[in-house]
């Protein structure tokens, strides 16, 4: 049946809360902001800051608590902790941002891959990402780590492989969808070359929720490297990394909580702002307004 | 890691059978039986890619599992003598396809270093991992449906913000912190109401092995409940602006009956995929808490085997875990059939 | 009218209105609804008075965007104020005034006195429950009866409303239905309970040009034997010429035009009502094509125009039509006996004003808004 001129001018579903919320986004959204950029320039320019060298023991301050020098106090052999966490950013966001970062790009692209062509690429490609999945992935970790040995790219490279299988199952339903639009459909009418159409029609719409989903990602990974330096399979020391100093602390758990404490509020706070960022920029485009 | 993996990660990979498949109306029977076995081929596949993966992978490991066995002390010759009869010189593929003739004679083999048979060493962890994990599993669901069914009910109030601050803090607190703090504020620190550490089976005491499965548990727990409350809230409130929502409240039906037996079902499936696909994680996943905790659950077995180059225990361990994923795949799929009828023409 | 004789919607004869006098059972008076958005307040339903007498069959008229879907739902009370809706004007039901009542109390009275109808019964049904229990549970909420009877209840319904194998189709789901049928299955729910007001939301929109013919049908066939009021809501003014007792044409959120069906027919006065008259969109071809019929776009119910909100595509519109808004008001003749016919217009259809502002716009070939106006355009 004909609608005459069907142009809906007056959406019921779009409230004023819409409009209070957009407006009350704004500080806790900044604040996860602020936290996060202070945790990456920290990270970045760790060795121009005055810190304390986080790799010498300090006799005079194991086991040491807040003290105007000592900012977060000492740990077991008395490093100063406020530097320790301060470089171990840098190995936390290293080993997020680069794993989801290859994962994405490897993963993404394979994706797009058995997304557009279909047929038996699809088909090899799922069933190489069901595996993956299936197979427990600290084991893969800890092969990974044992046979090539404990270093910052193995935990990378583990890490990236462990990450691919999503990225393809994300990116292929994507591109599922968006091969069947108008444009990707006209493009192929013209003759264009399917890598040409993935690259210039495909990617840019793929390119997002990959993107979203990446970011979670290193907000995950950097909890992950913790877990590994937990079980003594992450960056191996001396170099400082949060899960590592959150574990030796441990020991003195009881008496001495500081030392675990002050990296794992860190991990936290970061993983947490990395968590509400990405939250907030998902919804976004959620429409909220019940029919109750 | 897998037991942190799928923590966090707010939108559930793309899995499941809802895809976007079209509707199929002619050759109902066909179609199904077409699909189960396409399924079932399937993932017979991924079985045998997964263990004969695991081969490979014990097979690079650096260090020699004869020498493992023998000892550090061990001559030349006794290492060789070892190699010989664990078999381990002859070539990967023959005994892989050994291994496998043993899985269908129900034989595993035994473990290299302590001659217990594989199947009893599993025997004695797959009970305690389930039970972890099923535990798990079902808390967060418990926790998190309630809370987002009426989060979803009443978006921006006061349960809503409250519950979502809260999972925010949750899922953002790495399992090894909370198991931490935990073990700080019951178990020690600040009180001793619960075990720290152990695991006493439920049929040799059950009231002790609730206390020592509470915190790990938990600890288990929170992110996934955190997650759930998330998914269910932004599926349940799609649902909430359905038309049939709508019709369902113009027939006077009350908003409680509404939620719970009109929106909640259709809203669910993809709760159902992630808790499924976290479930089979969980299952041999969940080594950071059995560490925390000392529980002699399948993650530590497998930990273990790896340092040890236990291969055989290594492999029967993943073997249990590759089908526990696929059997619980399986069943989730069944279970859409289930809770949709619209699936049921379309496979 | 120019329907084709055979298009199966337009029938020729428009039916009499009943005489039935007395408190009408529906009486919407001032109401007003209004969403505040990011872009500025909407003004979705901007003062609307209506009534409507047991077994009348009023039809509301209007294009998308008139405001007549949430009309619809305010009178239910489904649409209510808070969260950025502000609501105002009274509704009274049988007496009670529905806007003050708790949403304990309208519960009681949706399904049971008043039934809504929805456009899509594609998303209208509930995709995972079966047919039977989303008829029955209906029943068993309204009244005091085991489930055996409403489930022998639910069977009856659903041959009243023409499904055949009604024993069968109540173990169904929705998703194993045709339109249609599905359409029928939620008359069904409406029905259930013996409303004494449906109200019927495009019932028929979503569907087939020949299943709509038999579902209008099916809807005054069901009507005449229960003697239900209706309030039936569409975009096409031939649906409801020989199926609605009354007619009131909507526009950017007000009614523009109220008259006896027969009246309104023979003697339009506002010209958005002769637009509409003349919208008739082809019986053959796909469903809901765009039809530029009515030319200009659709009211702005964020920034409505100064005068008459019809003035911007209006072909005879004045200068006076810009600035002024026509106050609704009786046509003649007026008197106790004579129908009731009221209009929105300072140069109402057929009258010698009108005469001149047609030909002053034909010779400047535009509106006073501007908007192109040619010879072909206002033959009427």
């Amino acid at each position: 049946m004909s609608e005459v001129q069907l142009t809906a001018a007056a959406p019921p579903a779009a409230p004023a809360t819409a409009v209070r919320r957009a407006g009350r986004a704004s500080w806790g959204y900044w604040v996860a902001w602020t936290w996060l950029g202070s945790v990456i320039l920290a990270a970045l320019f760790a060795p121009l800051l005055p810190l304390w060298d986080p790799a010498v023991p300090d006799y005079s301050n194991v086991f040491g608590g807040i003290t105007p020098q000592h900012w977060l106090g000492g740990d077991t052999l008395g490093r100063d902790t406020f530097s320790r966490v301060v470089y171990g950013a840098r190995a936390s966001l290293l080993v997020g941002i680069c794993a989801v970062g290859l994962g994405a790009v490897v993963g993404g692209v394979l994706g797009m891959v058995a997304g557009y062509f279909r047929g038996r690429i699809e088909k090899l490609l799922t069933w190489i990402a069901d595996v993956v999945l299936a197979f427990p992935g600290l084991v893969l970790i800890i092969a990974i780590v044992a046979v090539l040995g404990a270093s910052l790219t193995n935990l990378i490279a583990g890490l990236a492989i462990l990450s691919v299988p999503t990225f393809i199952r994300l990116s292929r339903a994507t591109t599922l969808v968006v091969a069947q639009r108008e444009f990707v459909q006209a493009a192929r009418a013209y003759g264009c070359r399917p890598l040409r159409i993935i690259a210039r029609e495909i990617a840019p719409n793929v390119v997002l929720p990959v993107a979203a989903y990446a970011f979670i990602m290193v907000g995950v990974f950097i909890v992950v490297e913790g877990s590994l330096s937990f079980l003594g399979l992450g960056i191996p020391p001396p170099t400082p990394s949060w899960g590592g100093m959150i574990a030796a602390g441990r020991t003195e758990l009881l008496r001495f909580p500081h030392i675990s404490l002050f990296p794992a509020a860190v991990m936290f706070l970061t993983v947490l702002s990395i968590n509400y960022i990405g939250e907030r920029t998902r919804k976004q485009f959620e429409v909220k307004e019940s029919n109750l | 890691m897998t037991d942190t993996m799928p923590v966090g990660s707010t939108g559930a990979p793309p899995a499941g059978p809802a895809g976007p498949a079209g509707p199929r109306r002619a050759g109902k029977r066909r179609h199904t039986s077409r699909y189960v076995r396409a399924r079932l081929t399937h993932l017979l596949l991924v079985l045998l890619a997964v263990t004969f993966l695991s081969f490979v992978v014990v097979d690079l490991l650096p260090g020699d599992a004869a020498v493992v066995v023998a000892g550090e002390n061990a001559t030349p010759e006794q290492v060789q003598e070892v190699r010989e009869t664990l078999q381990l010189d002859r070539p990967l593929l023959i005994r892989y396809v050994d291994w496998l003739g043993g899985v269908l004679t129900g034989d595993l083999g035994s473990s290299f270093r302590t001659g217990q048979p594989v199947l009893e060493a599993l025997g004695e962890r797959i009970p305690v991992s389930l039970q972890l994990a099923v535990v798990a599993q079902l808390l967060a669901l418990v926790i998190a449906v309630p809370l987002a069914v009426y989060s979803a009910y009443r978006p921006g109030r006061l349960v809503d913000r409250t519950t979502m601050t809260l999972g925010f803090a949750g899922a953002a607190m790495p399992q090894f912190v909370l198991g931490m703090v935990l073990i700080v504020v019951f178990a020690g620190g600040f009180s001793s109401v619960l075990p720290a550490t152990g695991y006493t089976s439920f049929f040799d005491d059950p009231l002790a092995n609730l206390r020592s499965i509470i915190l790990p548990c938990v600890t288990l727990m929170v992110a996934e409940a955190a997650v759930y409350r998330q998914l269910l809230r932004s599926d349940m409130i799609s649902t909430l602006q359905e038309d049939f929502i709508l019709m369902a409240r113009s027939k006077g039906l009350r908003p409680r009956a509404i939620l719970l037996r009109h929106a909640l079902r259709p809203s669910s499936f993809s709760l159902i995929t992630l808790s499924g696909v976290n479930l089979g994680r969980l299952i041999g996943g969940t080594v950071i808490v059995e560490t925390l905790f000392a529980i002699p659950g399948l993650g530590q077995l497998i930990v273990q085997a790896v340092f040890n180059r236990d291969y055989l225990i290594l492999q029967g361990a993943l073997l249990f875990v590759a089908v526990a994923y696929v059997a619980i795949n399986m069943l989730i799929d069944l279970l859409y059939l289930v809770l949709d009828p619209r699936v049921r023409r379309d496979v | 009218m120019t329907a084709a004789a055979d298009d199966p919607l337009a029938l020729p004869d428009p039916v009499e209105p009943p005489a039935a006098p007395g408190e009408p059972l529906l009486v919407a008076d001032d109401v007003t609804v209004r969403f505040h958005t990011r872009n500025g307040v909407v003004h979705a339903v901007d003062g609307v008075s209506l009534d409507l007498r047991e077994g009348e069959v009023l039809a509301v008229v209007g294009e998308s965007g008139s405001g007549k879907t949430v009309f619809t739902r305010r009178l239910m009370g489904l649409v209510t104020g808070g969260r950025g809706t502000e609501v105002g004007g009274s509704v009274r039901f049988a007496g009670t005034d529905l806007t003050t009542l708790s949403a304990a109390r309208l519960s009681r009275i949706w399904g049971a006195e008043i039934a809504l109808i929805l456009q899509d019964p594609m998303t209208s049904l509930n995709p995972v429950k079966r047919i039977g229990a989303q008829i029955t549970e209906s029943i068993l909420l309204h009244r005091k009866v085991s489930k055996t009877e409403a489930a022998k209840r639910a069977v009856e319904l659903l041959r009243s409303v023409g499904l055949s194998e009604p024993e069968r189709r109540v173990r169904q789901y929705p998703h194993e239905l045709s339109g249609g049928m599905r359409q029928r299955v939620t008359i069904a729910i409406a029905l259930a309970c013996d409303p004494r007001l449906l109200l019927a939301d495009e019932p028929t929109t979503a569907l087939d040009v020949t299943v709509q013919a038999q579902i209008l049908d099916l809807l005054a066939d069901l009507q005449a034997r229960s003697g239900m009021a209706m309030l039936l809501v569409t975009h096409d003014l031939r649906v409801v010429r020989s199926r609605s007792h009354r007619i009131a044409v909507m526009y950017a959120g007000r009614i523009v035009e109220t008259a006896p069906t027969s009246t309104l027919f023979a003697d339009p006065l506002m010209p958005y009502t002769e637009a509409l008259m003349n919208a008739v969109p082809p019986v053959t071809g796909p469903n809901h094509v765009r039809l530029q019929v009515i030319p200009g776009r659709p009211p702005d119910l964020i920034r409505p125009p100064a005068g008459c909100k019809f003035s911007p595509r209006c072909p005879y519109a004045q200068d006076r039509c810009l600035t002024e808004e026509p106050p609704l008001r009786d046509a003649e003749p007026s008197g106790p006996d004579a129908p009731v016919h009221r209009y929105r217009c300072w140069f109402p259809v057929g009258s010698p004003a009108w005469a001149e502002a047609k030909a002053r716009n034909i010779e400047r070939g535009s509106s006073a808004a501007g908007t192109p106006v040619t010879e072909e355009m206002v033959l009427t």
